[in-house]
């Protein structure tokens, strides 16, 4: 994708934003489709109907709130810090924007082939608890630094078994570039790391149990550290009126939905790159069979996308059907319980990888 | 003047002028928000010294970890934030007699060192050594390190251990 626009325009800095435009747009259609989503599979665990009026199903609900949105005043509060409540939406954004420099899309749209790709994607996430407490401590409100309390707190401690599964997959693998992870899970869903890698022997089946809860622990770490249910105290309506971003409106509260939807893609995206053969079809491609070159980087690209949709329909339903946990629970599944069994499932990975 | 060039200057800049705000102003909160972009400041010029696995260390650690934690601090400590520090200038001329000597070393090892120049190439990945060298040459102080970490983990936990009473 790049080496195309490079020859298109001649130009490395024109080529590179032109290629950054394509995760941005899918942050933005994340944002409209996921919101519209969440709309409607409440509606229908509910037993309502959701919106409903404007456009046929309610299409152009989301379309016209971000319409409302921008159009808003900015209504600000008089004690705010000014200065750190107009940055904190931006840095928040920025955080969670920066992590889709390393994902890999299809095998020829990725931001940037770093060999620390997953490394660096964990490190990088952790602006967005900056500006989480940026935004808490501007707003000048109790409830706002209370919200970005638990969320840095929540985030922070979440990012340890985050990084333990993800220390066991690079055991496995050998490599922290995302490419090359998703490379190694080539041609067949069997090849996925949850089925136990590529490698075909005795390693592969000892190794299936222990993927599959390392995938469950990744998953609920990865759900923590979004704010999302059941681990949502930052933003608990009935204690926190909604968290550290009470103070905002229109697009800088916009800002904060926005990023907190693209972050949602980027977990979903790196869960099924590290268990689920990342942007790799399960069934093989029809370019092959047919002898088409140009479509396969399509249908990876259609894959990604089908894997981090579902993993976002996943994450929908489970907020819709779960209660949230109260803030100690919180704490102790974290550090009682996911932090000690990620790091059993380390070891054993490890043992098992020595045989 | 290369596009290299361009980069390192306004990573050189934001770490510079990031810095001189963390030292100068009054507000406890705003120095800590300007070290974080010290920090990032810091992590760009290693990438562009081609130390990648360094600069995601850096924000990790520094962004991720040590920030965070400063500014936990600030904010749970009651009452420390409104309190205007004191940045104005005391004792100016140890502190110049100080400043200077500093200063005179930095640039003496600066205009004196043998510096080892290549021709500029694309920078490969560090990790694969980095790791190598970790568990070979130095495994004696990476495995110290790891038990100091655990001790200091383990002090940590037991401060914070509620009392049973």
């Amino acid at each position: 994708m790049y080496e195309y626009f490079y020859e298109l325009t001649g130009n490395t800095i024109l080529s590179t934003l032109i290629v950054a435009i394509f995760p941005l747009l899918n942050v933005l259609i994340v944002a409209l489709i996921g919101v519209y989503l969440e709309r409607k599979v409440s509606a229908r665990i509910q037993d309502r109907i959701g919106p409903n009026r404007t456009g046929p199903f309610g299409l152009f609900q989301t379309i016209a709130d971000f319409v409302k949105m921008l159009q808003k005043e900015d209504a600000t509060a008089k004690d705010i810090d000014s200065k750190l409540y107009n940055i904190a939406p931006v840095l928040v954004f920025t955080g969670s924007f920066a992590v889709y420099a390393a994902i890999p899309f299809s095998s020829k749209l990725i931001g940037s082939e770093v060999e620390v790709g997953l490394f660096y994607v964990i490190a990088i996430s952790s602006l967005v608890v900056g500006g989480i407490l940026m935004a808490g401590w501007a707003s000048n409100n109790k409830y706002s630094l209370l919200g970005a309390m638990r969320s840095a707190a929540q985030i922070i401690s979440y990012e340890i078994p985050t990084a333990i599964i993800v220390l066991s997959i690079v055991m496995i693998t050998g490599t922290l570039s995302l490419d090359k992870i998703s490379n190694m899970q080539t041609a067949y869903f069997w090849n996925w790391n949850i089925l136990g890698g590529a490698e075909f022997g005795l390693t592969k089946f000892l190794l299936i149990p222990f993927m599959i809860v390392g995938f469950i622990i990744i998953f609920i770490s990865t759900l923590a550290e979004v704010n999302r249910t059941p681990f949502d105290i930052p933003e608990a309506e009935s204690e926190l009126v909604a968290g550290y971003f009470t103070e905002y409106c229109g697009m800088k509260w916009a800002m904060f939905m926005l990023s907190e939807y693209g972050n949602m893609f980027a977990v979903s995206a790196i869960v099924s790159i590290l268990f689920f053969g990342g942007y790799h079809s399960p069934i093989g491609y029809l370019g092959n069979s047919l002898g088409i070159e140009w479509l396969i980087p399509f249908e990876q690209a259609f894959w990604f996308l089908a894997k981090g949709w579902t993993f976002i329909l996943i994450q929908i339903w489970l907020r819709w059907t779960l209660p949230r946990l109260r803030v100690d629970q919180l704490m102790s599944l974290c550090w009682k319980y996911l932090i000690p069994y990620a790091f059993v499932n380390l070891i054993v990975i490890g043992i098992i990888l020595l045989l | 003047m290369t596009l290299y060039d361009i980069l390192f200057y306004l990573f050189a800049v934001i770490t510079i002028a990031s810095a001189f705000v963390v030292v100068t102003t009054k507000n406890v909160i705003y120095s800590g928000f300007s070290l974080l972009l010290t920090f990032f400041g810091v992590a760009g010029i290693y990438v562009l010294l081609g130390a990648d696995f360094l600069a995601i260390v850096q924000i990790m650690v520094y962004v991720g970890g040590i920030l965070i934690l400063i500014l936990f601090g600030v904010m749970l400590t009651n009452k420390i934030t409104d309190v205007d520090i004191r940045t104005g200038t005391i004792h100016l001329l140890p502190a110049a007699v100080g400043v200077g000597i500093l200063f005179g070393a930095l640039i003496s090892v600066m205009v004196w060192t043998d510096w080892k120049s290549e021709p500029v190439e694309l920078p490969v990945t560090t990790t694969y050594t980095i790791g190598r060298e970790l568990l070979t040459n130095y495994v004696l102080i990476f495995v110290l390190l790891g038990l100091l970490l655990l001790v200091v983990l383990i002090g940590a936990a037991s401060i914070a251990r509620r009392d049973k009473e």
